[in-house]
């Protein structure tokens, strides 16, 4: 690949998504790079480059942002967090909120795993949290990403990383060789595409919202920018969940951590005083 | 360390999974089908077997109720290892006794999730 046409990718997806890119992962660039090329009608990555240039087509900019955004993901990645969800954060949200809704966010989902981990747990405790209203909302940059994240259909091999196997029969029917979220699971979950450097003033508010694995692909002034728009979105219980070795008391004075739960921050009520 | 009964009719597969499974911290023995495995659970009971469904002389399920039966036979967590993927089979294995199940083709990510789900890592 030429370096001129790195730089080119690296800029944009820095300037539209504040992601960091580096430029000397070239195979991981031409991997995501390359089928879009094809798609989109190019001789290779060169030409999809020089068409960049001579007009500078938004929806190509975008396609080209996306599919460099693209995380992996497992459903129920890091299991602890989700244990703590369903044993703690949701008893003690139904019993603050009563009737009105919990309303809870993963803001990077990627291909919906962990939105649809949530909204299992808050189907399975229905009987437990009788008059809990649970709204699970997912979001990413990505609207291929997202296409798939609501399908809710996955390959034999992605359910069988992270999901136990009750849970599979429990919550999936077989659709050929894949398997596809039931009903009752999909309408759980509404999608939106949610670019987090973008304007997050009219996002409302939520109780809980998940954003692992974000920040560490993320360039670092907008690491600070996206963890204060979130702590922004958060009522005064709210958390926001972070990866159990990611940290943002080194990023930002607006969140402050819950003490023996690696990842999981309140807001720091002293913040907005101070700002 | 605990020990783990790979238990395939094919040499190829115990020979792929054994290597994985060593790489996990497990101390590994093999056996072709059910009437091997459950010779060797007779002689020293594993913590763990990856057990396949479709062998001759006895199958996984019929093992697994056989096991179930033996002195110590309620030790050792069973994952199942198959090509079988209809949900009522998979049902079937559970009932049977089985912690986890694992469609094939798998791989190192899939055991390790797989075992660590059955509460063996």
């Amino acid at each position: 690949m030429n370096p001129a046409d790195i730089e080119l990718f690296v800029a944009l997806a820095r300037a539209r998504a504040g992601l960091k890119v580096d430029p000397a992962k070239t195979y991981l660039i031409e991997s995501r790079l390359a089928p879009l090329a094809r798609r989109e009608g190019f001789a290779g990555i060169a030409e999809l480059a020089t068409a960049l240039r001579a007009n500078r087509d938004d929806k190509l900019i975008w396609a080209v942002v996306e599919a460099l955004a693209m995380g992996e993901t497992d459903f129920f990645r890091d299991r602890a967090v989700f244990d703590t969800f369903r044993s703690e954060i949701l008893p003690t949200l139904a019993r603050l909120r009563g009737a009105a809704p919990i309303k809870v966010w993963s803001c990077a989902c990627s291909s919906g795993q962990e939105a649809y981990s949530l909204a299992m747990i808050a189907e399975e405790a229905v009987g437990l949290l009788p008059g809990a209203q649970v709204e699970i909302y997912g979001s990413d940059i990505s609207e291929r990403a997202l296409e798939k994240a609501q399908s809710g259909l996955y390959t034999q091999f992605e359910v069988q990383r992270g999901l136990p196997i009750r849970r599979l029969l429990e919550h999936f029917d077989k659709v050929e060789d894949n398997w596809r979220l039931t009903p009752r699971i999909r309408q759980r979950v509404r999608w939106r595409r949610v670019n987090l450097v973008g304007d997050m003033t009219a996002m409302g508010q939520f109780d809980v919202i998940f954003c692992r694995y974000v920040l560490a692909s993320m360039d670092v002034p907008y690491r600070r920018r996206v963890l204060e728009a979130l702590s922004g979105l958060l009522p005064p219980d709210g958390l926001l969940v972070l990866g159990p070795q990611e940290t943002a008391e080194t990023i930002t004075q607006a969140l402050q951590p819950v003490p023996g739960r690696a990842g999981i921050y309140v807001r720091n009520p002293a913040f907005r005083a101070a700002a | 360390m605990k020990t783990c009964l790979v238990v395939d009719d094919s040499r190829v597969i115990r020979k792929v999974a054994r290597r994985i499974l060593e790489d996990l911290g497990f101390e590994i023995a093999e056996a072709a089908d059910g009437m091997e495995a459950l010779a060797w659970c007779r002689a020293a009971m594993p913590d763990a077997i990856l057990l396949d469904w479709n062998m001759p002389m006895m199958n996984g399920v019929d093992f697994l109720r056989q096991l179930r039966m033996e002195p110590q036979g309620q030790g050792p967590r069973v994952v199942f290892c198959s090509v079988e993927s209809e949900p009522d089979r998979i049902r079937e294995a559970l009932d049977a006794g089985a912690a986890e199940y694992i469609m094939k083709p798998f791989d190192g990510d899939i055991i390790g999730a797989k075992f660590a789900e059955a509460g063996l890592l």
